[in-house]
């Protein structure tokens, strides 16, 4: 067991945690931040993307304990109160979603990509980044097309 | 995945103390492929020794006619490098193409030389540049680096700090990936150095990464693509396996090869 002072969502958590806990069991079974998904057991889908200082992480390949000091958001603690961000409030209206299963890793993906490669979001470059994020069942037009607009907004 | 005991270090000395007292323990850099074959059971260590604390080993250090990238630098870090990209282009472009997003964000160049996949980007850039690999005791040469599959040179308890590239502007790398696993089915790393051409292939070789000398050498003679042409590889030391067949293989190795003398030259 290691004691670990982590900073979820804007609130530090200090936590004895086994070492071997994987930073998604650890939002998932320890915090109840079920909003971070497990898709796959390969590090491959994305539904488990978190933001680790900033930057979009598989939270399935990564220990809690490696997570010591820094600052961990979760699509939870995308925003403060009840109004969605402006990324998920695209993906609503853009319909990118249908079972919702991908969509929070999609989501933290894509305020990464914003992030890193601004506002003017072009599709090439949008696709070429969500290499890392699997949707089984809307198809990936929709997303592009929300994040596209996600992007946008976020500038405002 | 099996109880471990997890250690925090943050100097190279720790780390080597802890790993040669510690039996069956491993160095754990960005976790992307340890992580994930630990979950699988593949792999069970008694401890893993962190070297995500240690700032030096995250460092890109500038010298007069080589870059020295930290053994901790992250995919992403050398992709985004504007010195890499200015000096070393095939380089950071090589960075660039490593699995997705998230990976490049944690995944490292020590991890994945150190890890030596039949299938990894890195080891074409490190023979196509002729790099050396840093370690805590001494600088080892890539052409007598990278030894097998999954095999290197080095020692038990043997530590990457660094791996030192010489500048070169005229380098690229083409990759035909897996488009599930990103991993190169081929990979052709081409590289226009003070002492001539390098042509490093990675993906396609039954022992794993190799410098396509034959090529090398023709385009010493004549540096248009078409003097690889006349070239044949040899099936038998091509991979063979679901993703691909080897005559398959050794001939994407050739097309892409032309392609990037190509685009070294335009
Ligand atoms: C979905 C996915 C897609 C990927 N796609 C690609 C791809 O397209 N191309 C590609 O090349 N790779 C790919 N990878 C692998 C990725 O690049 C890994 O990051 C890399 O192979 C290992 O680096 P790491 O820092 O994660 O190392 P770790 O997983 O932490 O370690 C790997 C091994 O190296 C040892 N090690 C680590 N650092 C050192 C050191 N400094 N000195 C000595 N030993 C050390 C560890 O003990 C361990 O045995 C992919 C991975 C995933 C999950
Ligand atoms: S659960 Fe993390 S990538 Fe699939
Ligand atoms: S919406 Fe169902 S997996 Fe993407």
């Amino acid at each position: 067991m290691t004691r670990v002072t982590i900073y979820i969502n804007g609130e530090t958590v200090d936590e004895e945690v086994e070492d071997r806990t994987l930073l998604v069991d650890f939002l998932r079974v320890n915090r109840r931040l079920t909003g971070t998904h497990v898709g796959c057991d390969t590090s491959q889908c994305g539904a488990c993307v978190v933001h680790v200082d900033g930057e979009a992480v598989k939270s399935c390949a990564m220990l809690a304990v490696q997570c010591e000091g820094r600052d961990v958001r979760t699509i939870e603690g995308l925003t403060d109160g009840e109004a969605l961000h402006a990324m998920q409030k695209a993906f609503h209206e853009c319909h990118a979603l249908q079972c919702g299963f991908c969509t929070p890793g999609m989501i933290m993906s894509a305020v990464d990509m914003v992030r890193r490669h601004g506002a003017e979001l072009d599709e090439t470059t949008i696709r070429h980044e969500l290499e890392g994020n699997i949707c089984r069942c809307t198809g990936y037009e929709n997303i592009v097309k929300a994040i596209r607009q996600g992007s946008r907004e976020m500038q405002r | 995945m099996n109880r471990f005991d997890f250690k925090r270090v943050d100097s190279v000395q720790a780390a080597v103390t802890l790993l040669c007292e510690i039996e069956d323990s491993s160095v754990l850099a960005g976790g992307q492929t340890l992580i994930p074959t630990m979950k699988q059971g593949l792999s069970a260590p008694a401890a893993l020794i962190d070297l995500g604390g240690i700032s030096e080993l995250r460092e890109i250090r500038i010298e007069e006619d080589a870059i020295v990238v930290g053994a901790m630098c992250t995919h992403a870090d050398v992709a985004n490098s504007s010195s890499i990209r200015q000096h070393i282009p095939g380089l950071a472009h090589l960075a660039g193409q490593i699995g997705d997003a998230q990976v490049r964000n944690r995944g490292t160049i020590g991890g994945s030389i150190a890890n030596n996949d039949p299938a990894a980007d890195y080891p074409a850039a490190c023979l196509g540049l002729d790099a050396t690999i840093l370690t805590d005791k001494r600088a080892i040469a890539a052409d007598s680096f990278f030894l097998g599959l999954f095999e290197t040179a080095l020692d038990e308890g043997e530590l990457i700090t660094g791996v030192r590239f010489r500048h070169c502007r005229r380098s690229t790398y083409l990759k035909f990936r897996n488009p599930a696993s990103r991993f190169a089915i081929v990979g052709v790393f081409v590289g226009r150095g003070k002492e001539g051409w390098r042509v490093a292939i990675t993906g396609a070789g039954r022992d794993g990464v190799f410098r396509w000398r034959a090529a090398e050498e023709a385009l010493n003679g004549d540096c248009r693509p078409q003097a690889l042409e006349p070239l044949r590889l040899s099936i038998e030391e091509m991979l063979d396996d679901i993703h691909a067949k080897g005559d398959y293989r050794a001939h994407l190795i050739k097309v892409l090869a032309c392609d990037a003398v190509e685009k070294l030259l335009r």
